[in-house]
């Protein structure tokens, strides 16, 4: 009886390995498809064998790629401004958290309904203002001109103060008997206890960031200054030659460093999505 | 006395960066771009218009298409997903799984890449040419090659595919947060009253996994609604604007045409029917408590 409940028990977990084993290889195979083909040709990546095996074109799309847009600086400006933003969304959003987490002071639950409210309105709202906006202060076509706007990251703020509603007030209290001000307080005692979520934010903001397409299209228009994806975007644009072995090169170097990150990162991550879902 | 008005502004001190930003790249041009959504821009004025723009929008066949456009898209891929999500998510949740961290890692792997590259991959994965990979695949069953992105139907599905393959794993995860939430008490409760797995399935799970499926549909919905890069990329809005989206129209208008207020206007009904959306899914989840 028990042995026979076994493998029925045995039977029905088939179902769930063989789905969720689909599931890994439908979810992995385009991310490895994308390095596998930044060594195949043009032709060769319309030719649905080569997934499986290295070609030795990569020299060749190095050159092409190269010769379109100055891939290295596109990844710098990427790093630039991916990492600027993560930094600062920490920073910001975590201060911002703070006092809503930790002070009663007038006009905060208003504060907090109006950033709450304002969760909703989508971004495309402010494309038209912004992009006029930014040009009269000189930024369009510049890296700050797409790091600014984002920086207003409610999400984040959110996130803090939940995180930080937990700290116990009473070590707050002792640290300020022993006179030390409140902006030490934060950052020596307070925010190196909350590294976990401070890194499931910043992991968060990083992959946001990396690949932002609608803003950065419209805010910088200068090749020099373009980020990897919008230079990957026009390379396809119509009236070029596109060359999809060069165009799959540009895509893994955006691919890799991202990869590595979450491979090192991958708890943090998948923490920030579970905070972001159960407490947000 | 001086020292209590100096602790009423710590709160502030802290608040201030990000008020300064919020109020600078947030509230005035949310603001502004009521404005601007009632002028039209000529020669570097503006002039007000009224409700021009609005009255041009709501009469334009290509704003409604796009609209028409992203609620089909929107009514296919959204509970196709989350249908699979909360199936993914039950097996991920199975106790006795082998690799679970694994399973979890790789399942949401597809939002690591960034949406351009993920968007040229699937029109090279979906292509018109009869050896590309979904037409070979195809052709293992006897299908004839297709035309995908030449094709109305087929340029939808395609793009509910791409969106789906990109986003699934993702929200599996959120709703896995919502099961590992219930009490394991609920199940051996129910056991003893000698419910099923499936009796418990829909008596314990779905209850209490509601308010996490609702943050993934409701994710889903404006997601969806606010769809630009894979119909940029992947259809170009083809053929003949049948997949042309409602964020794609705001932007040529915008930033081809440079119609700012009718993309300003355009931009505000959208951001009104997300709001009328979201506020129906969230009473449609609470009436039923």
């Amino acid at each position: 009886m028990n042995k026979s409940k076994k493998t029925a028990a045995g039977v029905y977990m088939v179902i769930p390995y063989i789905l969720l084993v689909i599931v890994a290889i439908v979810s992995v195979f385009p991310l490895l498809w994308v390095f596998f083909a930044a060594t195949h040709t043009n032709t060769q990546i319309y030719q649905t064998g080569m997934a499986f095996a290295l070609g030795g074109n990569i020299v060749e799309n190095y050159k092409n790629l190269m010769e379109f847009s100055n891939i290295w600086r596109n990844l710098a400006n990427s790093i630039f401004i991916a990492v600027v933003y993560t930094v600062l969304v920490c920073l910001i959003d975590s201060m911002a958290g703070f006092a809503f987490a930790k002070f009663t002071f007038k006009g905060r639950d208003t504060l907090f309904f109006v950033l709450t409210c304002s969760m909703f309105i989508p971004q495309q709202v402010t494309l038209v203002p912004l992009f006029i906006q930014l040009s009269g202060m000189g930024l369009i076509n510049t890296l700050p001109a797409v790091i600014l706007p984002s920086l207003t990251n409610i999400f984040g703020v959110f996130l803090m103060r939940q995180n930080l509603m937990a700290y116990p007030s009473d070590l707050l209290e002792s640290a300020r008997i022993d006179g030390a001000g409140d902006l030490r307080v934060f950052f020596t005692i307070v925010l190196p206890t909350m590294k976990p979520v401070l890194a499931s934010l910043a992991i968060l903001s990083f992959v946001q960031m990396w690949g932002n397409y609608l803003w950065p299209l419209i805010a910088l228009n200068d090749r020099d200054n373009f980020t990897v994806p919008l230079v990957l975007a026009l390379m396809r644009a119509p009236g070029q030659v596109v060359d999809n072995g060069a165009i799959m090169l540009g895509a893994s170097m955006a691919l890799l460093p991202v990869v590595v990150f979450f491979l090192f990162f991958q708890k943090n991550f998948i923490q920030g999505i579970l905070s972001g879902a159960v407490k947000g | 006395m001086k020292d209590k008005t100096k602790r009423k502004l710590v709160p502030w001190l802290f608040l201030t960066p990000f008020l300064v930003l919020f109020i600078i790249f947030m509230a005035y041009p949310t603001i502004y771009s009521i404005v601007i959504s009632f002028t039209n821009f000529r020669a570097g004025k503006f002039n007000f218009v009224g409700w021009a723009n609005f009255k041009f929008v709501f009469n334009d066949a290509t704003f409604l298409k796009a609209v028409g456009n992203t609620f089909i898209l929107m009514l296919i891929q959204v509970p196709i997903q989350t249908f699979l999500c909360v199936v993914l998510a039950n097996f991920l949740n199975i106790a006795r799984l082998k690799l679970k961290g694994m399973f979890r890692m790789l399942s949401f792997t597809p939002v690591l890449i960034d949406a351009v590259s993920y968007s040229i991959v699937f029109s090279l994965f979906f292509s018109n040419d009869p050896a590309s990979l979904a037409n070979t695949a195809l052709g293992l069953f006897g299908v004839q090659p297709v035309e995908w992105v030449n094709m109305v139907w087929p340029a939808r599905i395609l793009l509910v595919i791409a969106v789906t393959w990109r986003w699934t794993g993702y929200n599996s995860i959120i709703i896995l947060g919502g099961l590992q939430n219930i009490s394991h008490d609920l199940y051996e409760a129910a056991e003893l009253d000698g419910a099923g797995p499936v009796k418990q399935f829909f008596a314990i799970t779905i209850p209490s996994i509601k308010p996490v499926i609702l943050f993934s549909v409701v994710l889903s919905v404006t997601g969806t609604l606010q769809l630009f890069t894979e119909p940029n990329l992947i259809t170009s809005g083809g053929p003949v604007n049948s997949t042309l989206t409602i964020v794609q129209y705001l932007y040529n208008t915008g930033f081809k045409a440079f119609s700012y207020g009718v993309a300003s206007a355009g931009a505000y009904v959208l951001a009104i029917m997300i709001a009328i959306l979201t506020f129906i899914q969230m009473r449609v989840t609470k009436e039923k408590d």
